[in-house]
């Protein structure tokens, strides 16, 4: 089938906030930048600790399945969350992953930015989920910028407003700083194989 | 209609904030229940919501208590709703068979999780669907239907609340962890402005006022409490003024009547929809979170060159015999996916005289994907 969506998982361990970041991204793209969006969770047991899970699903056409079939993105916010969740990935897909917790990596295509270490810096470890927000979105390209900022501002508590917006800017300037044509692709199957309509 | 948030904005909801608002727009202005995951949004919701709107939210001691609950406040004129899962469903089940004899309108909302007993609080599961039919003892009419995304929980909970004034008959509405909890970008109300329809008070003298006779629906006018028609509500079997009776002849006219009130609008009541259904050889027939799996196996399969359609059981039960034997008929086979070990195969089953019926079950915990129902069409 002709792809019509991008698909994003988000993975981290209980309190790390990965559910809030699926939830700002579908926010943004659905809410503000008119897109389909279809978010789910794996939540529960995992809320007192282990591993939790998001996912979201972005199209222009209505959303049938609701779940990842095939991974654009993944966000590992920790070392188990990549390990559990690196798989049905899209060659030359997005990988971020949060340097703080994250030693080892599947692959050499791997953004790795230390989400966590930068939101200590601001005082807060917190909005490590927020950095990673800004980071994500401005790396996949699949949301404006304006709309990502509007749904922060819409899910924080208003005392923490201009902590989070700092948040969000720390993660998009860092993102800026990667070149994404510079990153590493995976080889096409046709060169290892051969043309196989040749 | 009253709408809690504004009209024509974009809201990012979760299937369970969905039937809130559905519920909501739909007139319902008492919510009791105990919460329970994966149901519990729509207790959190309702509290929030209800008291703004000049409702009432209790929560209860359990979900016997809830059910209890919600069956008064119907008798006093206030169209009421519970949500619970699995477990709840299972204590409500002796005063859901209350309100079915008694003839009270309402809706219950039941978000599967896996079972049984305590089962996976956290993980989908369809498997509740026979309980939800005869989960409480004795012959009873009720109504069943399944919600499969956020704006289908929107609609289909006012069409729940629409049904059970209409016919004056308890509501099942089962929803599962999935469409509970995905979150998707709506616009209430979603399509078409939707009609609310409340139940036919009497119009004759207190005096005069049977509250359970006959008429040409089968649907007796419903006096509320405290507005001056008094009556006699019990669970026993009762004549048509509402006193405990065992004639053979009124026991028997009541079990008529209550399958008949449902037989005659069936048209009304029976919901489905379908998808690439008018040159389909073979059938997909599910309900549910499953639906979204299956219309992409669908196009999946439209894509090889078969020539695939869907149907969606939004009313489970009185199950629609109708459509579904007229798929049949024109289809060469059909298959039911479902995330239980086989449960609405059986109806489709019991309609079936010529098509094949193929069944496929998922019970692990997980999703039915697109691929299985996929692998499956292209070997039928």
């Amino acid at each position: 089938m002709e792809k019509d969506r991008y698909e994003m998982r988000f993975g981290g361990s209980g309190g790390q906030g990965v559910i809030t970041a699926a939830v700002i991204m579908a926010e943004a793209a659905g809410v503000y930048d008119g897109y389909h969006v279809c978010q789910t969770q794996s939540y529960g047991p995992q809320s007192r600790g282990g591993n939790s899970k998001a996912e979201l699903v972005i199209s222009r056409r209505e959303i049938d399945y609701p779940k990842v079939i095939k991974m654009d993105c993944l966000l590992a916010m920790n070392q188990a969350a990549l390990d559990d969740y690196f798989y049905d990935f899209e060659p030359n897909g997005l990988l971020v992953v949060d340097a703080t917790f994250v030693e080892q990596t599947p692959t050499s295509r791997t953004i790795s930015l230390p989400f966590t270490a930068m939101a200590r810096e601001l005082g807060k470890e917190l909005v490590a989920n927020i950095i990673a927000v800004g980071a994500v979105a401005r790396l996949c390209g699949k949301v404006s910028l304006e709309s990502v900022e509007k749904a922060v501002i819409a899910r924080v508590p208003a005392k923490f407003r201009e902590l989070n917006e700092q948040a969000l800017i720390a993660g998009i300037k860092a993102a800026e700083e990667v070149d994404l044509d510079r990153l590493p692709r995976s080889i096409p199957l046709e060169d290892v194989y051969g043309d196989p309509t040749g | 209609m009253d709408n809690s948030l504004d009209v024509n904005k974009k809201y990012l909801l979760q299937g369970n904030q969905a039937i809130v608002e559905g519920a909501l727009a739909a007139g319902c202005r008492f919510y009791a229940g105990y919460p329970i995951t994966p149901s519990s949004e729509i207790a959190e919701e309702m509290s929030l919501k209800l008291p703004r709107l000049g409702g009432t939210f209790i929560q209860m001691e359990d979900e016997l208590a809830a059910m209890g609950a919600i069956i008064g406040a119907s008798l006093a004129g206030v169209k009421s709703l519970t949500a619970t899962s699995g477990p709840g469903f299972s204590l409500m089940q002796e005063n859901l068979g209350f309100a079915c004899m008694t003839e009270v309108p309402v809706v219950v909302v039941n978000v599967m999780r896996g079972g049984p007993s305590t089962g996976m609080p956290t993980s989908p599961a369809q498997a509740d669907v026979m309980q939800a039919r005869w989960g409480t003892h004795g012959d009873h009419a009720v109504i069943v239907m399944a919600v499969s995304s956020v704006s289908d929980a929107y609609e289909i909970t006012i069409h729940a609340f629409n049904l059970s004034e209409k016919y004056r008959v308890p509501v099942i509405l089962l929803a599962d962890e999935i469409v509970g909890h995905t979150r998707e970008a709506i616009t209430l109300p979603p399509n078409k402005k939707m009609e609310v329809f409340n139940r036919i008070t009497p119009s004759v003298p207190p005096e005069w006022y049977e509250p359970y006779e006959d008429n040409s629906r089968g649907v007796p006018p419903m006096a509320a409490m405290g507005s001056g028609y008094r009556h006699h509500v019990t669970g026993l079997m009762h004549d048509s003024k509402g006193y405990p009776c065992f004639r053979p002849d009124v026991v028997k006219a009541f079990h008529k009547r209550m399958y008949r009130k449902l037989a005659g609008g069936a048209g009304d009541i029976q919901m489905t929809k379908s998808y690439m259904l008018d040159d389909a050889e073979v059938a997909v027939i599910t309900f549910g979170a499953v639906s979204r799996s299956a219309v992409r196996a669908v196009k999946m399969a439209r894509e090889q060159g078969i020539k695939a359609g869907f149907l969606q059981l939004v009313t489970l039960f009185p199950f629609p015999k109708t459509v579904v034997d007229s798929l049949l008929r024109q289809c060469r086979a059909a298959l039911v996916p479902e995330m239980n070990m086989g449960q609405i195969v059986r109806e489709v089953r019991a309609v079936n005289n010529q098509a094949v019926i193929k069944q496929l079950n998922r019970f692990d915990g997980l999703m039915i994907t697109p691929n299985q129902i996929f692998e499956k069409l292209m070997n039928m």
